[in-house]
């Protein structure tokens, strides 16, 4: 009797026990089969987007709402064209600005007529390689951003589109030429372009730009240092931004394609903005100063006056030879 | 016109995929590509729920706005139709669109990237008359036929809803209130920028 007693009630509990266990807990509910259903409100306030489990192979698509997309959107729309017009109008007025007030450099002791080399030819190819690919990038670039607002209205949509997807294959590619080149400038040029003690007096007086005086400075003065590691890193931030685009969610979810897209178009006309300057400043700004790329040859005094100690070591390794070139072609 | 919406009524969908099925067998969709879907949300817990989405046809479209060529076109009836002629394959719609709808064909295709493929909302292309050329590119034109998308047609539970965006909301209130619960119109407050009042 007792041990039956026992094994009843050992039963029992053995029985509540495993309804307990056993009844998953929205069946306790059985009134309101949503009580503990996900809600996409809460979802959304507490994660900012809705993701779940697909059958289908393409992970991404288990993301069902991304409201974050609006954001992009709006960033895309609103303010890119707002970074634009700052960064490019601002930078023109601001060269303008400059020149009113500066007007041209010029070599305050003119020509001497006798010149040394500055940049070989592999040099040259180089930057010339990367000038060309840039523009054309911006250019491009630029036609995708804002192509839609400037031109569509003018070219009506179907030449347009047209157009726009010559000039996206035309960005895609040039894009690697573009790289090369920074690379290549990067390994000829980071030795020369590392920060001396001599560069806190061009810092100090800044340049000389106002004061017409000229800082003393090795093979680049720290304005130049200052848009050699612009570019570096510039043209890092486009290169590793772009190559996302080209290879989308390759590297990155949907966040990090959105951010990838605005951080690239961001970059390229703040980067656009800045060769504006460097533009100006090697052709138009600076008496003397395109030679260098363009022949590879400056002239003695400009070297002297913008490069004073740079100068001093070349004149010991080169002679000068008269500015025409045709006495004694330069050998490179 | 009336305008048109999807709703899925999430505490029907049994995710049995036959939307899915329906929408690739109709429209001959290429590989790789999903123009509708089916996403289970908290899976194997209690209270999971299945969602069957595809292009909500946004109201105020964010691909629209995005696209750098403009090839977004909404209709009469609030279907946005997206062009295969003019798209470059840029890739912005799918970053900007909350629905991940619109998709490459081939994600590495490198420099080309392809023209992008989303939900026509059974209403063929905006650019080609109904006919061989359509179908090729964007499928099935089943609204020059009189009739409604073939996922919702085919949903075995009637979980999904397409038409008249008014009179879906109806039925989906009218379920609501004669079964006492309901989890939603999902999507709709960020497609659309309103819900279904309960
Ligand atoms: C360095 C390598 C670069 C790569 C790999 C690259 C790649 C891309 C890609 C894939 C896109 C998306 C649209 C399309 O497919 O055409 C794009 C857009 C764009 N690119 Fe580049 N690009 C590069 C450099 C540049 C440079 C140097 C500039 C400007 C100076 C630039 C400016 C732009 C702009 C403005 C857009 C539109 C962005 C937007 O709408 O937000 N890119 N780029
Ligand atoms: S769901 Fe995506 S593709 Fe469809 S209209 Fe909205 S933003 Fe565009
Ligand atoms: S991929 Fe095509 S539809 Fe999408 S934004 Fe780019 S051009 Fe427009």
């Amino acid at each position: 009797m007792k041990t039956a007693n026992r094994i009843r009630a050992a039963f029992a509990a053995l029985a509540f026990g495993a309804a307990l266990a056993l009844t998953p807990a929205s069946a306790q509910a059985p009134v309101n089969p949503t009580a503990s259903a996900v809600k996409e409100e809460q979802l959304l306030k507490e994660l900012d987007r809705v993701t779940g489990r697909v059958s289908i192979p393409d992970r991404k698509a288990g993301v069902v709402i991304q409201p974050e997309g609006r954001e992009f959107r709006a960033l895309q729309t609103r303010a890119m064209p707002w970074v634009a017009i700052v960064a490019i109008f601002g930078m023109l007025a601001l060269i303008a600005a400059f020149y009113l007030y500066r007007g041209r450099i010029m070599i305050d002791s003119g020509k001497s007529g006798m010149t040394i080399k500055r940049f070989g030819g592999f040099d040259r190819v180089v930057h010339w390689t990367t000038a060309v690919s840039f523009l054309t990038l911006a250019a491009t670039g630029l036609n995708t951003a804002f192509g839609r607002s400037l031109l569509l209205p003018l070219m009506g949509e179907h030449a347009f589109a047209a157009w726009a997807e010559f000039a996206k294959m035309v960005h895609n590619y040039v894009a690697f030429a573009f790289m090369a080149g920074i690379v290549a400038m990067f390994v000829m040029w980071v030795k020369d372009n590392i920060f001396q003690m001599i560069d806190m007096e061009w810092i100090r007086s800044f340049g000389g730009l106002f004061s017409h005086q000229h800082p003393p400075s090795s093979r680049f003065n720290f304005g130049e240092k200052w848009m050699f590691w612009s570019i570096i890193f510039l043209g890092a931030a486009i290169s590793a931004t772009g190559l996302m685009l080209l290879f989308p969610f390759q590297w990155a979810g949907i966040q990090g394609m959105q951010w990838a897209t605005l951080i690239h178009g961001v970059v390229g006309v703040v980067f656009f903005a800045a060769i504006l300057a460097h533009i100006y400043i090697g052709t138009l700004g600076m008496e003397g100063a395109f030679d260098a790329m363009g022949s590879g040859r400056v002239d003695v005094n400009w070297a002297k006056e913008h490069h004073s100690v740079w100068a001093e070591e070349e004149l010991r390794k080169q002679t000068p030879q008269p500015a025409d070139g045709r006495l004694a072609a330069p050998a490179e | 016109m009336a305008r048109v919406k999807f709703l899925c009524d999430a505490d029907r969908c049994i995710e049995c995929n036959a939307c899915v099925t329906a929408c690739k067998n109709e429209h001959e969709v290429p590989w790789g590509i999903n123009r509708r879907r089916v996403v289970t949300i908290n899976d194997g817990k209690p209270g999971e729920r299945s969602v069957s989405m595809a292009c909500m046809h946004c109201t105020d479209a964010p691909c629209a706005a995005v696209c750098p060529v403009n090839c977004f076109q909404t209709t009469a009836d609030g279907i946005v139709l997206h062009s295969k002629e003019l798209c470059i394959g840029c890739g912005y719609c799918f970053y900007a669109c909350p629905f991940g709808a619109p998709q490459y064909p081939k994600v590495t295709n490198f420099g080309s990237r392809g023209k992008m493929d989303k939900c026509t909302y059974c209403a063929g292309g905006p650019d080609d008359k109904p006919g061989k050329a359509e179908y090729e590119r964007y499928g099935a034109n089943r609204l020059a036929e009189g009739k409604l998308p073939i996922c919702a047609e085919m949903c075995s539970t009637k979980a999904l809803l397409a038409g008249d965006g008014e009179i879906i909301a109806q039925i989906y209130k009218e379920r609501v209130l004669k079964r006492g619960y309901g989890s939603g119109a999902w999507g709709w407050q960020t497609a659309y920028r309103e819900t279904v009042a309960l």
